[in-house]
């Protein structure tokens, strides 16, 4: 067993081609998650490969590297479309949780809790995700994560990073996060909105994604169609908008509670999108 | 199986200093610094990031050194605790701050959350309280309610102040330096590196039959010493903190009763441990029927836990007086209430840990623990040797609150050693720890209480049943104390309570801050607020109309003639009840969604044991160069017995308390003060400091033919006695030396006057008790149902707060319990056995504590004072199940009121 701390992209794809390694970035899954006695053949540590730790813009494009931190993120110079997800990393465990953990990491783990999600998929990101044998692929977020702790990654496959349409500068966005506690607090439900307002007062965009309501976060087309050309202050959380969540009872609430609160939840992050 | 290691040699920077370790794969940094590189300043509370105990600053970012791989650090800069204490001057200052304010209890959390305001101040030197918040929120404390960690790093003005420290002066913890520093050692801290690690296997399932396969066999795997199992005890196989309920073995011998416990215990080298698979270990489990609630396990079909427990009753508790039923048919109105709680997990920061060791023939344990007396005589009757062949020296305790009363890792320890001839140590996991030793019991209560028009109450109806898990340890105490305590600090003459322990197949429930009676005044507390309602009386004055008096017996036909401070308590109310409930008013008549609550809830509770003896003694002495020694066996578990019992003793003598040489409890050298709980120790252990203190003293001025209250200072080697006279000069060395080193000596004894309760309960169970009332201010979503406290004010009566500063502190660490019982903790087991599904409250869920102190001096205490630890907790849960009421017209009759449970009460009751 060994640890694995590559420079470039081509050695770390080449290990993930050899063996059953482990990724490992900020740790904060990798550990928790560990059991005692059972080692993988090795660790791939990508917080040193050249440019993994960065957001870069293109013209069409906001690409968040692999290695990007939580605190990366909330420091970085973005658009008001990522309010959400700067939010959203802000309510992400603590401060130690942020300043190691990666956005990548969050997604590739796959907890139906995940913060990084709803924003993600708000924002319409696609996963970046490279093998030696393969290249890379881009799949959409929601076709990244498949399943509770499930993915689409396979065992020689890596993600380089997030990449994300470039939002207009006039999308708007807000996340809204319910936990039992103030800190470190796994989300009882959590939902992101972006919105582009017309000149009008109406909502011209509308993307909702609401997560821990199902196995994996998903965003609400019928809430985000009634939307459409309404005011802020006439829209109405209907039932049949949320019948797509399967949320579940557990320590942490009710799957009843869930599916009530969501939807106060919702109109609540609309309502404060909308406000920006 | 096991893979072959790559270990690497990695450079790096550990507090500005050139640092070199060999590293393995997937190593974590926290282990790499406090096993490889001495850095112990560097606490492990979780190993899961969910604690931040082990913050650590990665190239001046705060991270969890648990979760950061100790190869991420090559090249890089490390900096913990002790060495930012060493060479950072706003570290320095920070520790004054934290001492200025008693900012560190136990001190387990201390690294932590000082490294992460550390970061914080380097780059705002005036943080606000929202900053501080932000930045320490990811490291939690059990001890202190967080708001004094909050004045210190926003460098608040010093609430301690140099002085003598005599009784009624805050001082600053006479321990604190340690803690802030980070030298403080506790139970994981104390062990040689690369000693032999225990491991103990436990059982899967609530209840299994089990078969150990090939022992041998696998003791001959490489690096293990030896496998410890019931065959390995040589005096008995059992366990317990009151002898006529011992019932717990060490291992479990044929049949497992709860998920988490031991049924043998592997000695191997820390090698071994690393890459140790526990599904390798030869034990098969077959799982059988358990009954897991206690309506389940009284039925005639139920397994039976314990012979002679038939429907596994462990025992009850029953007190009367006059006629319950006759009052309350004479009552204008009554009301009746059902209230459920779960297990409450004491989540101290520090899990069990210690170290043992084998020295001149005789076993030695280092430990975390609140009682080592106790555990002295529980390791005899195990390991059957005579008291005279064990030595228990406490290490510093990462907080307690009850759990660590009974045993847990002090046998594995002990018979680790003498299997092995050789130093053992074990630290039990973040799961381990929750699953195997104690909880708060769950409770299920039936009440009914009557008053007459002028709302006195004319008869009250109380049965209450315990979940006492699958041992006895303290149940049958909690099943004595609610019945005592179930009628709150109230005169009731028409009364009846009854309580049953109940055993299942659940982890043992034991002592836990307030012995049952904070489950009992949820349901007495919350019926006192339907009672007032319906009798169109205000809570508070209703309270106020029943209160307790001197010369009025207690519901065991106690009577006090003073002391009795309840509705001072009260009373000290009715500012912040009459301008908050106005407030509220106010805010809700503009506030559709959000509402505004305002709960008031009081308690009481009796200090030290229930009508039972339980004497501290406390010896003090002056060595030959006239240093005065204090023997201070009352272990300080961080609610800071060193400093009060110090402060007392130099009171009673007549010295700074600051002067004085103070050796902790070792049962080789400190006499017994008894264990540290049932808020005894500054009553109790605080009495025999004062009988020890002023012996002394007397000792002096009889020696010295000086007046009794010349003025004394020891200098070296020379006692000066100054009265009217004059000065007069003692010798030290024309004195004899005993064969402890000391020329004068006074070793004093107190144990409270108490008698025996009666069949019917009556009798005088206690010598004192202190009172409390609590009111809160909270917030409720009623569209999500979360429940924000936004201010507390608590009253207490102390009799005589020894130190105001510690008195406070006590106050906001029993507040902060209190609410997390309230609102979010239940352990169940298999579910959340971690620090991220049991949540316990962070920095942000503490509001702002204003503490009244209220001194309703106690003929017995000493000076005057009272106990307090306990008594914080009771009113808290109550008063914010109350304010929730008030807020929504919602009456939540089970805790944790999680948002879950709140929103679907709110929804029932709209609809």
């Amino acid at each position: 067993m060994s640890y694995i701390s590559p420079k470039n992209m081509h050695d770390a794809l080449e290990a993930l081609a050899q063996g059953s390694g482990k990724i490992i970035a900020g740790g904060t899954d990798v550990y928790p998650s560990a059991q005692p006695g059972h080692q993988p053949d090795f660790y791939l540590d990508v917080t040193r490969i050249d440019g993994l730790n960065r957001i870069t813009t293109t013209e069409s494009t906001i690409h968040i590297g692999s290695a990007v931190t939580w605190t990366d993120i909330i420091n970085a110079d973005l658009c008001p479309a990522f309010d959400a997800l700067k939010a959203a990393s802000r309510e992400v465990g603590s401060v130690q949780i942020q300043n190691a953990a990666t956005l990548a990491g969050n997604i590739c783990n796959a907890s139906p809790a995940a913060d990084g999600v709803p924003p993600l998929l708000a924002l319409d990101a696609s996963v970046e995700i490279a093998s030696l044998a393969r290249g890379s692929r881009l799949l959409p977020l929601a076709a990244f994560i498949q399943g509770v702790r499930a993915t689409a990654l396979q065992s020689d496959e890596m993600v380089v990073g997030i990449q994300i349409p470039k939002p207009s500068r006039h999308m708007t966005s807000a996340f809204e996060k319910l936990g039992s506690r103030r800190y470190l607090v796994i989300s009882i439900c959590m939902t992101a909105v972006n919105l582009a307002m017309a000149k009008d007062g109406r909502i011209a965009d509308a993307r909702v994604a609401v997560g821990a309501c199902s196995a994996v976060a998903q965003r609400l087309p019928a809430l985000e169609a009634s939307l459409i050309r309404q005011t802020p202050d006439r829209i109405e959380m209907k039932p049949e908008y949320f019948a797509p969540l399967a949320p579940i009872d557990d320590v942490r609430g009710t799957a009843a509670y869930r599916y009530d609160v969501v939807q106060e939840q919702c109109k609540r992050a609309i309502m404060q999108a909308a406000s920006r | 199986m096991n893979k072959p290691f790559f270990s690497k040699q990695i450079a790096f920077e550990l507090n500005a200093q050139p640092a070199r370790a060999d590293v393995t794969p997937g190593q974590r940094l926290s282990a790499l610094l406090r096993e490889n590189l001495g850095a112990r300043d560097v606490k492990i509370g979780c190993d899961a990031g969910d604690c931040g105990a082990c913050t650590v600053l990665l190239d001046g970012k705060p991270v969890c050194a648990c979760l950061t791989a100790a190869h991420q650090v090559e090249g890089r800069s490390v900096e913990t605790l002790a060495g930012l204490y060493r060479t950072d001057a706003k570290t320095k200052q920070l520790a004054e701050s934290f001492q200025n304010h008693g900012a560190a209890q136990c001190g387990i959390c201390t690294p932590g959350m000082m490294v992460s305001a550390i970061a914080l101040l380097r780059s705002n030197d005036a943080p606000t309280e929202d900053d501080v918040k932000d930045a320490l929120g990811g490291v939690l404390c059990r001890c202190t309610g967080y708001r004094k960690i909050i004045d210190a790093v926003v460098g608040a003005p010093a609430i301690a102040h140099d002085g003598d420290g005599r009784v009624g002066t805050s001082i600053r913890r006479l321990d604190g330096k340690c803690k802030v520093d980070g030298t403080e050692a506790f139970g994981d801290d104390v062990a040689p590196v690369g000693c032999l690690e225990i491991f103990v296997v436990r059982s899967p399932f609530a209840r299994a039959s089990f078969t150990l396969g090939d022992l041998d066999a696998f003791k001959n795997g490489t690096g293990v010493e030896a496998v410890l199992t019931a065959d390995d005890i040589a005096g008995r196989n059992v366990f317990g903190v009151i002898p006529q309920f011992m019932d717990q073995p060490v291992f479990a011998e044929s049949e497992t009763r709860f998920r988490g416990e031991a049924v043998a215990a592997i000695v191997a080298t820390p090698e071994f441990m690393a890459t140790f698979d526990p599904e390798s270990f030869p034990v098969t489990w077959t799982e059988m029927p358990a009954a897991q609630c206690i309506h389940d396990a009284q039925k005639d079909t139920a397994p039976q836990l314990h012979q002679g427990r038939d429907r596994n009753v462990m025992c009850g508790g029953f007190v009367t007086c006059g006629d319950a039923q006759a009052g309350l048919s004479a009552a204008s109105q009554t009301v009746e209430g059902h209230f459920n709680s779960g297990f409450v997990e004491h989540g101290y920061i520090e899990p069990e840990a210690g170290f043992a060791q084998i020295v001149d023939g005789r076993v030695e344990v280092h430990a975390c623990t609140q009682a080592p007396v106790m555990d002295l005589e529980g390791l005899e009757i195990i390991l059957g040797l005579d008291r005279s062949q064990i030595r228990i020296v406490p290490t510093a305790v990462g907080g307690g609150f009850g759990s660590k009363l009974d045993l847990s890792v002090q046998p594995y320890l002990a018979l680790g050693a003498l299997k092995t001839g050789k130093p053992v140590r074990i630290c039990y996991s973040r799961t381990e720890s929750m699953q195997s030793t104690t909880k708060r019991h769950p409770s299920d209560i039936r009440l009914k209480i009557g008053a007459d028009a002028e709302g006195r109450i004319t008869g009250f109806d109380f049965s209450g049943e315990f979940d006492t898990g699958a041992y006895a340890s303290w149940g049958p105490t909690v099943a004595n104390r609610v019945p005592v305590h179930a009628s709150g600090p109230y005169a009731i003459s028409n009364y009846r309570a009854e309580s049953k322990g109940i055993y299942t197949h659940n982890p043992p429930a034991g002592a836990f801050r307030g012995f049952g009676v904070p489950q009992s005044a949820i349901a007495q507390e919350s019926l006192f607020d339907e009672l007032a309602e319906k009798l169109g009386i205000d809570p508070l004055e209703f309270r106020i109309i029943n209160a307790l008096e001197n010369g009025v017996p207690t519901v065991c036909g106690q009577v006090f003639d003073q002391g009795v401070g309840i509705t001072a308590c009260l009373k000290a109310l009715r500012p912040a009840w009459q301008s908050e409930t106005a407030a509220a008013k106010a805010f809700n008549d503009t506030s559709p969604t959000i509402k505004r609550g305002v709960g008031v809830a009081a308690g009481w509770y009796g200090c030290g044991n229930t009508s039972l003896p339980n004497p501290s003694t406390i010896k003090s002495g002056v060595r030959p160069d006239g240093r005065v020694v204090l023997h201070q066996g009352a272990t300080d578990i961080g609610q800071g017995a060193n400093t009060v019992i110090t402060q007392i003793f130099a009171t009673a003598l007549g010295v700074p308390a600051d002067s004085i040489l103070r050796i902790g409890a070792d049962t080789d050298v400190t006499p017994d003060a008894g264990k540290t709980s049932a808020s005894r120790q500054t009553y109790v252990s605080g009495n025999a400091a004062r009988l020890s203190g002023e012996a002394l003293r007397q000792l002096i001025v009889e020696k010295m033919n000086v007046a009794r209250d010349a003025r004394l200072t020891f200098q070296q080697g020379v006692i000066v006695a100054t009265d009217a006279a004059g000065e007069h000069r003692l010798d030290q060395s024309k004195l004899p030396c005993d064969d402890e080193g000391l020329v004068l000596r006074a070793e004093e004894t107190y144990d409270p006057p108490t008698r025996p309760l009666d069949k019917n309960g009556q009798g005088a169970p206690y010598a004192q008790f202190g009172y409390a009332a609590h009111l809160v201010v909270v917030d409720v979503d009623t569209a999500m149902g979360t429940v924000k406290p936004i201010k507390f004010v608590a009253a207490h009566d102390v009799g005589q707060a020894i130190n105001p500063m510690m008195v406070e502190g006590q106050v906001h660490g029993g507040i902060a319990q209190g609410l997390g019982m309230a609102l979010m903790e239940e352990y169940i087991p298999g579910r959340t056995e971690n620090l991220h599904d049991y949540l316990i409250p962070t920095i942000g869920d503490i509001p702002p504590i204003e503490t009244i102190i209220i001194e309703e001096p106690d003929a017995h205490g000493p000076y005057g004072a009272k106990g307090l630890g306990e008594h914080v907790l009771i009113p808290t849960a109550p008063a914010i199940l109350n304010a929730i009421k008030a807020a929504t017209g919602v009456r939540i009759t089970r805790v944790p009121a999680t948002p879950s449970l709140v929103r679907t009460e709110i929804r029932k009751a709209q609809r």
